[in-house]
């Protein structure tokens, strides 16, 4: 019983298994979605139902790796936690070496460098999480980059992992504008959610990140507020589209 | 020749360090910062061996954060200066210790009640209404022990501060010229003249 062979070895097609099991792991995980607007970011993540006797307070989705920078991920909670406190260490640390804060691309490097070692090292499986990683840097610009198991990272407008990712990704494409104001990007974060998780804005957490680089979240009487406004909008797109009836296109009504 | 200064007040500490930076007999500039903010309300001055002091303090003050970050809480000054102490006497058992010596002020955000630890390189380290560093204690804790009063006012506490700057310019051989003086309470830290 050895405990420093590589566990994560080639398939004799070239696939990593023990990674896409990993993402299969990733898929299992409740749903976090980014986006990315004119100079605010959005984050928005699926709340899994809390238990009866549990501590909503203890379960946190959304974590601060920094003052400036802010990662939610889908997959194995443990897993995040000691990727997050990797992380966070390596945010002191570079301030302490550098006497900078990182930037955001430097610790989705760093968080993509970690996931990437454990797919190539002795005795160790890949960390079972794709991470969501906001911020701005000393330039303002608001920034979105997702990381994966195998250790892949890169920005995005918009993204979507975790469970129904592929359904809030095709919804992101299709409806996403580029310099969405604060409240449209916010909007489109708790409408895509919408489409996936079942039990409505009760469930749905949403933090946000302006110029000033600080992470406010929004409160859930504001979610319930915008989704209904959302359900509203639904509704009177279903009412037109069945007083335009019978429009040549074919095109059927939004389904509740 | 490194002065620090350290009394707490009514609802606030009152903490001063001067700005020379000097080696061996040149002075290369008079606008030196010994003050490390911890977090919004607890301050750390360190004075001692050329690098080791600066080292130190920035240490305590990414560690400080870290614990922040990663609990939500920020420290409150006793655990802070607690931390501290743990640190400087596992260097002291190391191969390189730190030689420094510190004033930690803090306040606690709530009730806005003062604390202010002195710890020195052997890791002692002690709450006291008063303190000083450096040389400046031979000369500055008479002129305390006769001046300090508990709740003191923000004037009567800079006045006692400038009674401790006039004993150093008449009896200290030290030239020092200049001094930072830092106010914490429950706003937060703020530089005051």
């Amino acid at each position: 019983m050895s405990y420093d062979r590589a566990l994560t070895v080639f398939s004799p097609d070239g696939h990593l298994f023990q990674v896409e099991y990993a993402l299969e792991a990733v898929k299992r995980g409740t749903c976090a979605v980014g986006v990315r607007g004119k100079d605010v970011v959005v984050l928005g993540v699926e709340k899994k139902t809390v238990l009866k006797l549990q501590d909503p307070r203890t379960v946190r989705k959304v974590s601060m790796l920094d003052d400036h920078v802010c990662l939610a991920f889908a997959g194995l909670y443990a897993d995040a936690r000691v990727l997050i406190n990797k992380a966070r260490i390596e945010c002191q640390s570079h301030r302490l070496t550098v006497e900078d804060p990182v930037t955001v691309e430097y610790i989705t490097q760093y968080i993509a460098g970690v996931q990437q070692r454990y797919t190539q090292s002795g005795g160790v499986r890949p960390f079972g999480i794709s991470t969501l990683i906001i911020g701005f840097d000393v330039d303002r610009v608001p920034k979105l980059y997702q990381t994966e198991p195998s250790g892949i990272f890169s920005a995005w407008k918009a993204a979507a992992i975790g469970k129904s990712s592929k359904t809030v990704r095709e919804f992101l494409e299709k409806n996403y504008k580029e310099e969405m104001s604060k409240e449209e990007a916010i909007k489109l974060t708790i409408k895509s959610l919408l489409e996936v998780v079942q039990t409505g804005a009760k469930n749905i957490e949403v933090a946000y990140m302006d110029e000033d680089a600080v992470l406010k979240q929004l409160d859930s009487d504001e979610v319930e507020r915008i989704s209904k406004e959302i359900e509203k909008e639904k509704e009177a797109e279903a009412e037109k589209n069945k007083k335009a009836g019978g429009s040549t296109s074919g095109v059927a009504p939004m389904q509740e | 020749m490194e002065v620090l200064i350290g009394i707490t007040g009514k609802d606030f500490v009152l903490l001063t360090a001067d700005t020379t930076s000097a080696r061996s007999i040149v002075i290369m500039k008079q606008e030196e910062d010994k003050t490390r903010e911890l977090n919004k309300h607890n301050l750390l001055l360190t004075i001692g061996e050329a690098g080791d002091a600066v080292q130190f303090a920035e240490y305590i003050q990414r560690n400080i954060k870290l614990y922040e970050i990663r609990n939500g809480v920020p420290l409150s000054t006793k655990a802070v200066a607690a931390y501290t102490r743990r640190e400087m006497a596992d260097s002291l058992r190391s191969r390189n210790a730190y030689q420094v010596n510190i004033l930690i002020g803090g306040v606690d955000p709530k009730t806005g009640t003062p604390e202010l630890y002195w710890s020195d390189y052997l890791a002692a380290s002690q709450k006291m209404p008063f303190a000083t560093q450096g040389y400046a204690s031979y000369f500055v804790m008479s002129t305390m022990d006769r001046y300090w009063r508990p709740d003191l006012s923000l004037a009567e506490a800079r006045a006692l501060l400038q009674k401790c700057f006039d004993e150093l310019k008449k009896r200290f051989i030290g030239n020092l010229p200049s001094f930072l003086i830092k106010v914490v309470d429950k706003e937060g830290i703020r530089t005051i003249d």
